[in-house]
């Protein structure tokens, strides 16, 4: 037994000794883990406990136990499932398309070129964006209907003039966000690409392959679990999305781009409804964690495959 | 460069000798090469945007089709730069909001290499049964989203009366990036061979000499890039600042929060104030863009 087991062994209150020995033992690990439990779990826990609650911070006097009532109103109320569509709606077509022009990109960089490394970096500057001046940026000079060099382009060809966040805010939000995922999703695949020996791609186009038969039969399964990582982060992430859209639509026209952070974060900050709110946000912990079991399922894999 | 040029002769060399069907390769490569740089110029081109109109007047910033070269009028699509906005920007407070973001990311990296390489080490070095689950414990902290957390998170800070508290947002930036800078730094000390730490400890160094004096110089320049990481993820940060500072505590991104209602009358200031606030963490993911993929994937990705 060491010191601290002694000590521990010796105190009348077990479960406090107990912690005090562990920690001891634990010297270096100890310290991260304390601090990431009172700053995540604890308030998670916090959450789960005030989703049971009926708590308005407004009205605190009306605060009673409410059972599973939050998630019962949330449930069948409009709102909650309108902001569940448009974070589906949101979270699918962004990472889609995000991936589809990350792995065009990642393709485009992976042969050797003059400047190479100049255009890699010009590619993952979008992601290093500020995402707030990101939103405001394009919401301004870019897809402004009067202003914006994209409506310009379209009507000096003839195209129809487009107030994007009036008409289509999902669309300019989308694009918006696409714009910061694609290149980083083309990291992740470009690390992928460049495990991938050229020995093998040489040797599909000695045996007679075609580019794209090159691409589909060797490239694709290759990247198989590159593209896996780049739709769980980019899912995780892009579902927690605030930044776009508080910056350019703030939920609106209407609900139509309220995701579900945002609603949340209407609920407590402007509505002042704490038991509401949580039950929201304990459901979405639920939904991200489904994909992050995935993620922590395919760890391993990837590691094997890097070292 | 020099490489590249190299490349070229040889390849101009190669070309001189090569069959019908090697120069055709040989333009697939050009043409290639070609819609690499529009490509990269058009996902740049955001960006060069906003920084030219931070230069512009105000009636010049919404002028179309867009001045897009700060070399004068007589240049096609030129413009003459002033810095009229920047002197507009500082005069309106950007000041103080630049150095909370400063003292934000400064304060949360401390904490973080403070928290985070110890454990690190001892997760590779001093492996116990419950190493790996330790590993996943501080993944699954990542995966929480932030609307899981802040209504408590709010709650508490006013009652302590910590709501515009730096001290606050400073925590919460920890413990965003914990997770990360384990993983990442894991990732480092994995990379060290056994026999140098065994060397080490077989000729009687300690702990604290093992790490001081060994691990932690070979990994510096991946605890740099994990700094650098955990700065760019802290420095852009809004939903924690937006709802747990206001006034006195206020940081970058929420500078840009009076900008959002502004129909085409305050561009050319929004513009430089975007500059001002991506450019810092923009040069440093530049300079640790081959360690941001290992970053972005918890190290799962080299």
């Amino acid at each position: 037994m060491t010191q601290a087991e002694l000590v521990a062994a010796r105190t009348p209150f077990p479960i406090v000794s107990g912690v005090v020995g562990w920690i001891k033992r634990n010297g270096l690990v100890a310290p991260a883990i304390i601090f990431a439990v009172v700053v995540t779990q604890a308030p998670f826990a916090l959450t789960i406990w005030f989703s049971l609650q009926k708590w308005n911070l407004l009205r605190p006097e009306n605060s009673r136990f409410n059972g599973l009532g939050n998630y019962i109103d949330i449930l069948t109320r409009g709102d909650f499932i309108s902001a569940l569509i448009v974070t589906v709606i949101l979270t699918f077509s962004s990472v889609a398309a995000a991936l589809i022009i990350g792995i065009g990109l990642a393709e485009l960089v992976n042969q050797r070129f003059p400047g190479r490394n100049i255009v890699r970096t010009l590619l993952i500057t979008p992601f290093l964006v500020m995402p707030v001046v990101a939103a405001l940026g394009w919401k301004t000079t870019l897809l402004n209907p009067v202003f914006g060099i994209v409506d310009w382009l379209m009507t000096s060809v003839g195209l129809p003039r487009i107030d994007w966040f009036a008409e289509y805010p999902l669309i300019g939000i989308i694009t918006i966000i696409v714009w910061r995922w694609a290149p980083f999703m083309m990291l992740i695949l470009l690390a992928g690409l460049q495990a991938l020996s050229d020995e093998v791609r040489e040797a599909s186009k000695v045996d007679g392959a075609s580019p794209s038969q090159e691409f589909r039969f060797i490239v694709l399964p290759h990247l198989k679990s590159y593209m896996q990582l780049c739709v769980l982060l980019g899912t995780i992430y892009i579902l927690a999305e605030f930044d776009t859209i508080y910056m350019t639509t703030q939920g609106g026209p209407g609900d139509r781009t309220t995701n579900l952070p945002y609603l949340i974060y209407q609920q407590v900050f402007v509505s002042s409804d704490v038991g509401h709110a949580s039950a929201m946000g304990v459901l979405v912990v639920v939904i991200v964690y489904v994909f992050a079991s995935y993620f922590i399922k395919l760890l391993p894999q990837l590691m094997k495959g890097n070292q | 460069m020099a490489m590249t040029g190299r490349l070229a002769l040889g390849s101009r060399q190669r070309a001189k000798v090569a069959t019908r069907q090697g120069s055709a390769v040989e333009r697939a490569g050009t043409l290639r090469a070609i819609v690499a740089w529009v490509v990269g110029l058009l996902f740049f081109f955001p960006v060069f945007y906003l920084i030219v109109t931070g230069f512009k007047t105000e009636a010049a910033a919404v002028l179309l089709p867009p001045q897009l070269f700060p070399f004068g009028d007589q240049f096609p699509a030129g413009f003459t730069p002033t810095l009229e906005n920047y002197k507009a920007i500082f005069d309106r407070g950007f000041g103080p909001y630049f150095l909370n973001s400063i003292i934000v990311v400064v304060a949360s990296s401390v904490l973080i290499v403070a928290l985070a390489l110890p454990c690190a080490y001892a997760l590779v070095w001093r492996r116990g049964k419950r190493s790996s689950n330790v590993m996943f414990f501080f993944l699954s902290t990542k995966f929480l989203p932030a609307v899981g957390v802040i209504i408590p998170i709010f709650i508490i800070a006013r009652d302590l009366h910590a709501i515009d508290n730096l001290a606050t947002l400073v925590v919460m930036y920890t413990a965003m990036n914990l997770a990360i800078a384990i993983w990442l730094l894991r990732s480092f000390f994995d990379e060290i061979p056994r026999d140098v730490i065994q060397a080490a400890r077989v000729d009687g160094a300690d702990l604290r000499m093992e790490m001081q004096y060994v691990a932690i110089p070979m990994i510096f320049p991946g605890l740099v890039a994990t700094v650098f990481i955990c700065t760019i993820f802290a420095w852009n940060e809004f939903f924690f600042a937006v709802n747990l500072m206001a006034t006195k505590g206020a940081t970058v991104p929420m500078f840009m929060i009076g900008f959002v209602t502004s129909e085409g009358l305050f561009w050319a200031k929004l513009a430089a104030a975007g500059t001002l606030a991506m450019m810092p963490v923009v040069v440093l993911g530049w300079l640790a863009q081959k360690q941001l993929v290992r970053g972005l994937s918890m190290g799962a990705v080299k």
